[in-house]
């Protein structure tokens, strides 16, 4: 503490007064009974959640069993080192974070059944949690039913919006037009060939890029669009057609196993990605991880997150993350989503001044985050963040090499007009 | 569809095409080998094939990981090592399983099939325990990437083509055992007439054992050749159960050339209507024709003809 170092404080009673006004963090720290400073629980708690005078209870709900463990592990990850960072840094309002983490099993209902019971039984002030889609749907009636907030970390389809939802990830417009933008004009892409797994998000991601492709790239053509089952394991065929149909670009949007399938196949099939542009918005640094760096280096990346960014606040961030969860681990943009989540949610709580869900939801359009790894963030009205696009390129190590990035933030639209 | 490219384009992709089904049917084949073994001869309904494959998978990872650190100079070969130390990991955990759990229930068939599926999920967790909930990458030597340039527009994947060597090689091993080692006949004794056998002195648990160990061994060894075309996790296994467990029951049960052929059936649907259609409506019209198929044929292609 640099206050220990400043002369002239000799007398207790007035370091004390002093650490109390101009080092607040270091006093709840040094787990001192709060006073003036601390506001009162009665005070910020008006709805009877799980606050003390020295504790703020939230939840962590991810699935770390089933399929979708291999994807949600990060994001808890993310989320505790946020939390214990926040707790270092004094915590909010003067109370330190306890969490109560629940696992979704990958499994729709136990998310809807371990949300109930984290916000009934257990009165989280906050929820960061959900990854797939699917998951977020389920628990949605839930959080609006008895009026929770849930911190949800991953790009999706947009196409919703709730008071009692904060989007940290990127809605389908903010992590699909910039990148086709950028391809066509630095690539000169005129033809594209979109690939998917079938379900919502990949099909309601691509039909956005169809509208832009076909209503606003000049002279630009989709000239095929196909989908495969979750899961999947073999490419050859479209892989064929791909060869056939010599597209400027083949957009994928593949996700889980079935992705390192199809890099796999791509690569083996002989085609080069230092030669054929590939433009994907599923593969972050952890896919990479299972696909093989070799296999997939040349491929570009359109996300708002890499590892490698170059920035003070993701300088500090990745050792950090590293430290915690091991030198080896990767940081995918969705992990760093996650990381947002507790810090959000505690810089509105201090600007609502209050841990009242209904106050935090009016509190939140405007909250800006200036230590996000990705840069800078702030919420929108319609509780998704302003953030950058970005373009990176796969490298042969499993990194993400920035390529381009947006000038400004780009505004969230999850109900984008004519794209539907 | 076709009226702007070129012929030779279009041969091309024909070759191309032909290959990709090839090698499907190959993949098919192996993935189906050892749970036709464990199916068709013992009826056992082994619930946990994927997981067992993808045990070869994370044998092939770690054998992967230790050459390179250990002898970097055997890397380029490292693969065929893996495939026999995936066969005896396999094989292993596979009699072990045969001894604590499967022989408790031959009288009851069906349970076999839930016992079997616990024992999946109890796998799955325990990869996800010891190698963690994210896939692993496991690294290839340079010469089985990339694909041999046939002519100027023809590729074919080298891994491919591996499978399919690999796909040979393993089916005429698994003829020659059970038709002509006396090991083989043994086997075929036990699958017609348990009893008889036993009194004529087979000895017909361990018979049951080595039998159970050869069909998850093979698994291993599809799994551990699986990690050039596919991924590896704890929940990867299940990518292939569906279609494994699709290409036996349609061959019919107790017959491994009904296996071959109903493997090469599927695989020229599939691969066929995926290029002329998308790859989810192929799914759909390969899944349809098999079950009307089945409808009629509830027996599979090739029924054994056993006197019962």
């Amino acid at each position: 503490m640099s206050d220990e170092t400043k002369p002239g404080l000799k007398s207790p009673l007035r370091r004390k007064l002093l650490m109390g006004m101009a080092a607040l963090p270091a006093v709840s720290m040094l787990g001192r009974p709060a006073f003036a400073d601390v506001p009162a629980t009665s005070a910020v708690n008006t709805t009877g959640l799980a606050v003390t005078d020295s504790e703020v209870t939230v939840g962590i709900l991810h699935s770390v069993t089933g399929t979708m463990a291999i994807s949600e592990t990060g994001s808890v990850e993310a989320e505790k080192l946020a939390i214990e960072q926040i707790n270092a840094a004094g915590g909010v309002l003067g109370r330190k974070i306890k969490f109560i983490q629940e696992d979704g099993a990958s499994d729709w209902p136990t998310f809807a059944e371990k949300a109930k019971k984290l916000l009934v039984n257990d009165k989280c002030a906050a929820v960061m949690g959900c990854w797939t889609s699917a998951s977020r749907k389920a628990v949605l009636p839930v959080f609006e039913q008895y009026n929770g907030m849930l911190y949800y970390p991953t790009f999706y389809e947009g196409l919703e919006q709730s008071k009692n939802v904060i989007y940290t990830g990127q809605e389908a417009t903010q992590q699909i037009i910039a990148g086709l933008d950028w391809v066509n004009k630095t690539k000169g892409a005129k033809s594209f060939y979109l690939l998917g797994s079938d379900y919502i998000w990949p099909r309601t991601s691509n039909k956005i890029a169809r509208k832009h492709i076909e209503n606003h790239l000049q002279g630009c053509k989709v000239v095929g669009e196909e989908y495969f089952p979750l899961g999947s394991t073999q490419f050859n065929s479209v892989i064929n057609k791909i060869k056939l149909t010599k597209p400027d670009v083949i957009y994928a949007i593949i996700v889980g196993g079935s992705n390192v399938a199809f890099y796999k196949q791509l690569k083996a099939a002989g085609i080069d990605l230092s030669k054929q542009t590939l433009l994907t918005i599923s593969v972050t640094e952890d896919e990479i991880d299972g696909i093989g760096g070799e296999n997939i280096a040349g491929a570009y990346a359109c996300m708002k997150y890499f590892q490698s960014l170059d920035n003070p606040n993701n300088k500090a961030f990745v050792p950090a993350f590293k430290k915690m969860w091991g030198e080896k681990t990767v940081i995918g943009d969705v992990t760093q989503a996650a990381y947002l989540g507790p810090w959000l949610w505690k810089l509105t709580v201090e600007k609502a001044g209050s841990f009242d869900i209904d106050k935090i939801a009016a509190a939140s359009p405007g909250v800006e985050f200036k230590g996000a790894p990705e840069g800078y963030v702030r919420i929108h009205e319609n509780h998704h963040l302003w953030s950058k696009t970005r373009v990176g390129r796969a490298k042969a190590d499993g990194q993400y090499e920035l390529i381009y990035e947006t000038a400004d933030l780009v505004e969230p639209d999850p109900f984008p007009k004519g794209y539907q | 569809m076709f009226g702007d490219y070129s012929i030779s384009d279009l041969g091309a992709i024909l070759a191309m095409q032909g290959f990709a089904g090839l090698i499907l049917f190959s993949v098919y084949v192996l993935m189906a080998l050892g749970l036709a073994i464990i199916f068709g001869q013992m009826g056992v309904i082994n619930m946990a094939h994927g997981e067992f494959m993808i045990l070869g998978a994370y044998v092939t990872w770690m054998t992967s990981n230790a050459v390179q650190h250990v002898a970097p100079w055997l890397f380029p070969g490292y693969f065929f090592i893996a495939m026999i130390l995936a066969f005896i990991a396999s094989g292993a955990l596979g009699m072990l399983v045969e001894w604590a759990l499967i022989r408790h229930l031959y009288k009851r068939p069906l349970d076999t099939l839930l016992a079997t599926w616990g024992l999946s999920l109890i796998l799955q967790q325990a990869y996800r325990s010891i190698f963690g909930a994210r896939e692993v990458g496991v690294e290839l030597p340079e010469w089985m990437m990339g694909s041999w340039q046939a002519t100027d527009s023809i590729q074919i994947p080298i891994n491919g083509m591996f499978v399919m060597a690999l796909t040979i090689l393993i089916t005429i091993v698994v003829f020659y055992i059970l038709f002509w080692s006396s090991w083989g006949k043994q086997v075929r004794a036990v699958v017609q007439n348990r009893v008889m056998a036993g009194a004529v002195g087979i000895n017909t648990e361990k018979v049951d054992r080595y039998t159970f160990g050869l069909g998850c061994g093979i698994a291993g060894i599809a799994g551990s050749a699986f990690t050039m075309i596919g991924s590896t996790g704890p929940t990867a296994g299940q990518l292939y159960i569906v279609d494994t467990f699709l290409v036996v029951v349609f061959g019919g049960a107790a017959s491994l050339f009904g296996t071959i052929a109903s493997a090469f059936s599927i695989s020229q649907t599939q691969s066929t209507l995926e290029f002329f259609l998308s790859g989810s409506m192929a799914k759909v019209i390969t899944l349809l024709t098999i079950v009307g198929i089945l409808m009629v044929r509830p027996q599979g292609l090739f029924a054994l003809k056993v006197r019962k």
